[in-house]
């Protein structure tokens, strides 16, 4: 196995576990730093299988650099977004009081 | 350096960015006038490029006059020039209904509108993969933000759910994106098209896999719609028109891009799939709508229910049928439409201080203007000749049954009957609900908040009128 499709199979983990976290995950700050994680790998992949023939291709390295100011503006937006959720009711988590309740009885 | 700026397809992307960066500077709550007249050369623009695409079919321009890869290819043909014309004909309306509704307070609404324009402007002259993946993340970003204008504690958490939802959908797309460079080395949308025949790898259908599903959260097609109805209704009512009217749109149009350019050769046998996912949003919708207690919230589900229609048309692709047409024709008049129903639906909460859809009972007297708006919206919904929304079902109705989808038609009547009880719940409510006149104080609002609801509810029945130019457009269009 080459080292770049060793590179895109990590970034699939990552994803996968990013994706996961996202979706599966309750703590706001948790699941920002799991959409952290799901991009990162995306850019794994993207810079993995591209140097598949052994050369560096520049195009997909900008794109990363792209991707990684995309989610850092993504990643401000959703930090600012769960303080004010927090700031508002005291939650960190997206769920109402109640069902959050109805959970511990 | 002129001969780069002397084509309006840079211009619709230059100029939102322009006076959105100027009215952040201003500060929050200004920079309206910058906004308004950006947005009526952004019009203009869209004009000009329209009249230069409709004889040659495709204009395209090197940005900066960079070769690909390193540079970006724009495009324009007659599919992405029917959204950019509907993208400046809702947005300038709204931003007049905006100016009147928010004059007051601390609010970002003019840099964020500017980027989130910028972002779909973008996305419609996009050439390669890539750049639709920025873009769609600007879109998504900018939309945020002004969900949560309002400052309220719902939309904080309307926000915070369409925020993941979108990234997770732009995730999709991106590892797409990375799946595709490693194929074959290339983003751009034509040389993938002619690169991926109809024995695609493994790597290719994971790849369209996700990309699609990506793009289906982020249309919001039921079952993904999850997100949609807290932030569409929730949002003050000029932005709510903004989302429902041209961010929805934004996606699909990739989808549509997508589905008819690389992954053409083989997806063609899985069209049932979006079809089956559409007529189901189109009932659940319509049924939810009718619900709702809340009137925004029952505006919100019936973009549910109107996006279904756009993908019932993926099944007639190929058919000899004007499926493109009809969807086209469908996006332009909800876009209308829908824009209008929800200003009028803004203007009506404001006015009787009440979100219920209760407390518009006997408005009719007082409101006529806007009662009137929202009505002949509600007539393009529900599909009433002789609105565009009738001429996109007819038609979609008439090609079906030449195919044999006898399934497709009683979809789209049935949406339609659906569509119709929500709008005369309203109706009936407004002209014939229980209560006295004089009971209750109105709010007073301006004629340009009843007004531009009525221009654009006017617009959406006179597309089923003259529709024949945007046929026209379309006529160059693959697929």
């Amino acid at each position: 196995m080459s080292s770049g499709l060793l590179f895109a199979a990590v970034g699939c983990l990552l994803l996968v576990l990013g994706v996961g976290g996202v979706l599966l995950l309750d703590h706001l700050v948790r699941r920002i730093l799991a959409f952290n994680l799901m991009g990162s790998g995306i850019f794994l992949v993207l810079v993995g299988l591209a140097q598949r023939s052994g050369r560096i291709d520049p195009v997909p390295q900008a794109m990363v650099l792209t991707g990684i100011v995309v989610s850092v503006a993504a990643t401000a937006l959703a930090l600012a977004l769960a303080r004010r959720r927090y700031a508002d009711s005291g939650s960190t988590t997206l769920q109402d009081k109640a069902r959050r309740e109805d959970r511990h009885d | 350096m002129i001969e780069h700026l002397s084509t309006p397809l840079v211009w619709l992307i230059l100029l939102p960015l322009v006076w959105a960066t100027l009215a952040f500077c201003l500060g929050p709550g200004r920079g309206a006038l910058l906004g308004l007249s950006g947005l009526g050369l952004q019009l203009l623009c869209a004009i000009l490029l329209a009249v230069e695409v409709a004889p040659k079919q495709t204009v395209t321009h090197l940005v900066g006059g960079w070769q690909e890869p390193l540079g970006i290819l724009l495009v324009a043909d007659g599919l992405s020039v029917t959204m950019l014309l509907l993208t400046q004909a809702v947005s300038l309306p709204v931003a007049l209904y905006a100016y009147s509704y928010l004059k007051q307070g601390q609010h970002w609404f003019w840099p964020l509108t500017g980027f989130l324009l910028a972002g779909i402007n973008g996305l419609y002259l996009s050439g390669d993969l890539f750049n639709l993946y920025v873009t769609l993340e600007l879109i998504g970003l900018a939309a945020v933000g002004l969900v949560v204008t309002g400052g309220a504690a719902g939309q904080v958490t309307a926000a915070m759910r369409y925020l993941l939802a979108s990234l997770v959908g732009s995730g999709g797309f991106l590892l797409g994106v990375a799946l595709l460079y490693g194929c074959f080395g290339t983003v751009s949308i034509r040389l993938l098209t002619s690169l991926i025949g109809s024995q695609a790898p493994l790597a290719v259908w994971l790849a369209a896999a996700v990309m699609v599903a990506g793009l289906l959260l982020k249309t919001a097609l039921f079952p993904f719609h999850f997100w949609l109805p807290p932030a569409h209704g929730g949002a003050p009512a000029p932005i709510s028109a903004l989302l429902s009217a041209l961010v929805v749109k934004a996606s699909f149009y990739v989808l549509l891009r997508l589905w008819l350019g690389p992954f053409a050769g083989f997806v063609s046998p899985l069209a049932w799939l979006p079809a089956l996912l559409g007529s189901l949003a189109i009932l659940w919708g319509g049924c939810q709508a009718i619900r709702a207690e809340r009137l925004k919230m029952m505006v919100a589900y019936s973009t549910v229910a109107q996006l279904g229609y756009l993908v019932l048309i993926f099944p007639l692709f190929g058919t000899g049928s004007h499926a493109m047409q009809i969807g086209l024709l469908q996006a332009t008049a909800h876009g209308l439409a829908k824009a209008g129903m929800f200003l009028a639906a803004g203007t009506l909460v404001k006015a009787s201080g009440s979100e219920l859809i209760d407390g518009i009972a006997t408005m009719a007297g007082r409101l006529p203007v806007t009662l009137f708006a929202f009505g002949l919206s509600g007539v393009s919904l529900m599909g009433l000749p002789p609105s565009g929304g009738f001429l996109a079902k007819y038609m979609l109705i008439d090609a079906a049954l030449a195919v044999g989808h006898i399934w497709i038609a009683v979809i789209v009547v049935t949406g339609g009957l659906l569509a119709s009880i929500y709008v005369f719940r309203v109706l009936r409510l407004a002209f014939l609900g229980p209560g006295d006149e004089r009971q209750v104080a109105l709010q007073p609002v301006s004629a340009v908040m009843e007004w531009t609801a009525f221009m654009l509810a006017v617009s959406a029945i006179v597309l089923g009128l003259a529709a024949m130019p945007l046929f026209r457009l379309l006529e160059g269009v693959a697929g």
